[in-house]
């Protein structure tokens, strides 16, 4: 036996009251590591993508139209080394599962983001190919898709030149992220610009987006600033940020998710204070002569007040793991049934910051029972009083 | 003619309850040679659960000395006193005071935690006592499942686990039918006559004191007989 | 048998103050849930509010087939054209269709507090008569109408609440053109994040020949829905979809109500979990807390089921105070409360917690459901004490 094994023991004391009270923290850390992990995916997401690029969209909305002849005097301002354009396809697929398809041209894409990894066969194959498609591997995998296939797939905005929505790819590549981060970005699909504006019926020569890789060294903030300086009070004024800010403003348009889990969160953490400290508090003011007789043995105050902040740390981060685990699971369920569009993902970020909480939550429920058992005088302790 | 064990100079003990001055012990002096087993007697309200106490080293006195193994217990505080429990003093209290979520053996080896011990030596301590109080095939149970006799056998195990000098030992059998009070007796007998224990026993019972070597009787704190002066 | 109930219940009830903390576990943990459920809840009842209020009965509106939402629609100027003089629609006294041609312009406003960023709001350019005539429910509150042919724009008393350079008598630059703000107007619904102008000066200052979409009345008379309907379908220069604007409006915030629902029934559901082992808990704490007392009232001669019964009463009590609690914490904090989100149309829509009578009694219901569950099994293990050994435990 050892001190550690004795604080174990103590803590199924009563075998209830100890199951319970780690279920109770179970739950907390489930809701924490999930709800975490939906934040972290809406706003500290964006923080990988580096300064290597800036986003150019309509000045008012990234919802309408740049024309695409805005792509050779994109081009030649100073600072900009290679130029992409992105239109976004509203792709549908089986009825109703919306997909993020953009419609772009392969050559640019491959240039402007060489964080998308793709044998270069099948890069090829997709500038060849003008029906071609390639998608994330998170999208592939999700669904099963394999190169080769046809996808059928439907636009809920651009009907083909026949009326029809019915669009149809074949799959001639799947990509993947250069690191565990651009990993979880594999959730888009691209078609071939040319055969989309070709076939689509409408907004002929038009693009959303356009997409500037930077030139070593250049300055972000003002290759934004002289790229919408030159389509000022034109027909055509633009926006430019950087590739993180252009992410963060449209999460910010959905709203303050941050606040909302911190609301949630806390009302969660203070009740589980509550139930933990609950346990704490009763567990010591039942052992009290017990406490009473390490001191007799010799064990001093100090150490005292460590079994007891040992035996809350132990609730706290055995329980925190456990659900820490579980929220990882569910977490990893959603982002297989999901992928596309929730890729949830409870990783070691979520994890360091449920650790600080179990260890503050150690603290605050085991302190006050800890002093108490501290403090406590043997002689009136073992009399009952 | 080496030092007593316990030496006590014109102790004095008052408690202070709420606007109550209650004055426990009266300037009590005393000397309990080592190797000695004494009880100490006295009617309920006579100070000697206190006087144990202090020679325990749980408390202070208010004024006068505690000298112990030695050591101006007195003078001793926090942890030092704490340190110098574990290495000197076994306790035995009436409701013997076993952990209920450890196992015998794990409740013997408590004390040893305090020590530098490897694991295999802790153990091997633990085996030994338990053949010495006669409990070496119940080390796995807990003490519910443990009659009040083998509990305090447990107990009495777990107080010399350390080989302190002197057991200090609160109503021990009281808690016990007349046979198992025997036992136990006869146990503490042993240590103190085969094992050279020093051992202080408060007792309200005078067939246990028969067990001792002498007894000391006190009453309304202050010694009635049988009292050595400093 | 109630008698005995009622007797133990009562006893049980004023022994609480002295395991108050105990008993203020459920209490807590029961307003928690409560209160995170009615608040997530009255977030979706308030953009539904919003958007079903949106649309008169008889009021369709027609769109680019397959579009779903305004923004992705297009109707150019003939079909427009031939939708206004369909069979089937209303008319106003002049004789003119009740129907109101009209494009949706994203524009940018900065909210509140803001100094930087930005957010997507809707300007959307009406027919000058139509557009208010087939909107009773709206009203101006503030200014007045905008003037056909000028550069004038009403705002919504949402928009105007949320956003910075939205109030009467400034100024508004947007797209490169600018905009006198004439009057705010009312509507008490989707169409208060709105900017209205008119449908020709927004056209002609953005450059747009085409419309979004075509608001019209139906007639009156039986079966004018289908003829009208019928007539456009079967138009082969047509490519149209027709539904009620009402069923347009509320389709629009489907997906984030689909989302605020399954994230408010997953986080209700783990907090209730939790809320259940905590009840349980403190309720076998109170039943061990008390077993010589349930034994000695056992061993007089009451019975088992009036034990069970009057713990569960307790737990049930304890419950439902904390329900009550949590639904006043989240009446008080959110009732009322105005933000706004992204709509399907990629602009903003204001919106305002509401917490209905029916939301505050599903929420309950959550509390005395936990309740129940926590208070079970200890009832259970209080019935059956074996009435010696209780008797005799310290």
């Amino acid at each position: 036996m050892t001190r550690f094994g004795f604080v174990m023991a103590n803590l199924f004391r009563r075998k209830t009251r100890g199951t319970l009270t780690l279920l109770s923290v179970v739950s907390a850390f489930l809701l924490f590591g999930l709800l975490q992990a939906v934040h972290v995916l809406f706003n500290a997401g964006v923080d990988f993508v580096g300064a290597t690029r800036v986003v150019t969209q309509a000045r008012v909305s990234f919802t309408s139209a740049l024309p695409l002849r805005l792509l050779s005097e994109i081009t030649a301002i100073p600072g900009v080394s290679e130029v992409m354009h992105e239109t976004w396809f509203g792709g549908v697929w089986q009825t109703n599962t919306p997909l993020t398809t953009f419609a772009t041209v392969p050559e640019q894409l491959h240039a402007v983001y060489p964080e998308w990894v793709m044998p270069e066969a099948e890069w090829r194959a997709f500038a060849a190919t003008r029906t071609g498609m390639i998608v994330g591997r998170q999208v592939a995998d999700q669904f099963g898709w394999k190169v080769g296939q046809k996808i059928p797939l439907a636009s809920n905005i651009y009907p083909r030149k026949d009326g029809s929505k019915a669009w149809a790819f074949d799959l001639v590549g799947i990509f993947d992220g250069k690191d565990e981060n651009w990993q979880r970005q594999t959730t888009q699909e691209f078609i071939n610009y040319a055969y989309f504006d070709e076939e689509n019926q409408f907004g002929r020569g038009n693009v959303n987006i356009y997409v500037e890789k930077l030139k070593q060294g250049a300055d972000p903030a003002a290759v934004a600033h002289a790229i919408d300086a030159r389509f000022e009070n034109s027909t055509d004024e633009t926006k430019t940020q950087t590739e993180r800010e252009f992410n963060v403003g449209f999460v910010k348009q959905i709203g303050d998710i941050g606040l909302i889990v911190r609301w949630i969160l806390s009302a969660v953490f203070f009740t589980l204070l509550l139930v933990v400290g609950n346990t704490m508090a009763q567990s010591v003011r039942e052992r009290i002569p017990e406490l009473a007789v390490l001191k007799t043995l010799g064990f001093t105050d100090a150490s005292v007040l460590g079994f007891v902040i040992a035996e809350a740390a132990a609730f706290c981060i055995l329980g925190g793991l456990i659900g820490l685990a579980l929220a990882t699971g569910v977490g990893a369920l959603v982002e297989r049934k999901l992928g596309g569009f929730l890729p949830l993902a409870v990783d070691a970020g979520v994890w360091a910051t449920g650790f600080a909480a179990m260890v503050a939550m150690s603290l605050a429920v085991g302190l006050l029972p800890a002093l108490r058992a501290k403090r406590l005088n043997i002689v009136d302790a073992l009399a009952g009083r | 003619m080496s030092e007593p064990m316990v030496a006590v100079r014109d102790v004095t003990k008052v408690y202070v309850r709420g606007a109550q001055r209650v004055e426990v012990l009266h300037g009590i002096s005393l000397e309990i040679p080592r190797g000695d087993f004494v009880a100490l007697m006295g009617p309920s309200g006579s100070g000697k659960t206190t006087l144990l106490n202090l020679i325990g080293g749980l408390d202070q006195p208010s004024s006068g000395e505690v000298e112990v193994a030695g050591r101006r217990i007195d003078r001793l505080a926090g942890n030092a006193l704490s340190h110098w429990r574990s290495e000197n003093v076994g306790f035995i209290f009436q409701f013997y005071n076993l952990m209920p979520v450890l196992t015998a053996a794990d409740n013997v080896e408590l004390p040893l935690l305090l020590t530098r011990l490897p694991a295999a030596q802790r153990r091997r301590n633990v085996e030994i006592v338990l053949q010495i109080v006669g409990l070496a095939d119940r080390a796995r149970h807990r003490p519910n499942e443990l009659s009040g006799g083998q509990e305090q056998r447990v107990a009495i195990a777990r107080a010399i686990v350390s080989d302190p000098q002197i057991l200090v030992c609160d109503e021990p059998t009281g808690d016990l039918d007349r046979a198992t009070a025997d036992e136990i007796l006869k146990l503490l007998q042993t240590l103190n006559r085969e094992h050279g224990k020093t051992i202080v026993m408060v007792t309200h019972d005078p067939k246990a004191a028969e067990y001792a070597g002498r007894t000391i009787h006190l009453d309304k704190g202050r010694l009635v007989d049988g009292a050595v002066a400093a | 048998m109630w008698k005995q109930c009622l007797a133990i219940t009562r006893l049980n009830l004023y022994s609480i103050p002295r395991r108050w903390s105990s008993a203020i576990v459920i209490v807590v943990g029961l307003a928690g849930v409560v209160a995170v459920f009615c608040a997530l809840l009255a977030m979706t009842e308030g953009v539904r509010t919003t958007l079903r209020a949106t649309g008169q009965p008889g009021n369709v509106i027609v769109l680019r087939a397959g579009s779903s939402a305004e923004l992705n629609s297009g109707l150019s100027r003939e079909a427009v054209t031939l939708i206004r003089e369909a069979p089937g629609l209303a008319r106003d006294a002049a004789g003119h269709p009740l129907a109101s041609g009209e494009i949706i312009v994203v524009t940018e406003l900065l909210k509140r507090g803001e100094t930087s960023g930005g957010a997507n709001v809707s300007l959307r350019g009406v027919d000058p008569r139509a557009g208010f005539a087939l909107r009773p429910q709206l009203r101006i509150i503030a200014g007045r109408r905008f003037t056909p042919g000028l550069r004038e724009l009403i705002v919504g008393s949402g928009l105007k609440r949320e956003f910075q350079g939205a109030a009467l008598g400034q100024t508004l630059r947007t797209r490169g053109s600018v905009w006198t703000i004439v009057g705010v107007f009312e509507s008490g619904d989707a169409h208060d994040s709105e900017l209205w102008a008119d449908i020709d000066v927004a056209q002609s200052t953005f450059g747009r020949t085409g419309f979004s979409s075509v608001l019209a009345a139906t007639d009156t008379a039986p079966g004018s829905l289908h003829v009208f309907e019928d007539h456009l379908t079967s138009d082969p220069r047509l490519n149209v979809d027709v539904q009620s604007e009402s069923d347009y409006f509320d389709s629009q915030t489907r997906t984030f109500r689909a989302t605020i629902g399954v994230v408010a029934g997953v986080v209700t559901f783990i907090m209730g979990l939790g809320a259940v082992f905590a009840a349980l808990n403190t309720m076998y704490a109170a039943v061990a807390a008390r077993v010589r007392e349930i034994a000695t009232l056992r061993a007089i001669g009451f019975a088992g089921g009036a034990v069970l019964v009057s713990v569960m009463a307790e737990s049930l009590a304890l419950a439902l105070v904390g329900g009550v609690i949590g639904v006043l914490i989240a009446y008080l904090l959110f009732n009322g409360l105005t933000v706004s989100t992204l709509s399907d149309n990629f602009t903003q829509l204001v919106f305002s917690f509401r917490m209905t009578p029916r939301l505050v009694a599903r929420g309950l219901l959550i509390a005395l459901a936990v309740g129940m569950i926590g208070g079970f099994l200890p009832a259970l293990r209080a019935a059956r004490l074996p009435i010696t050994t209780a008797l005799r435990a310290s």
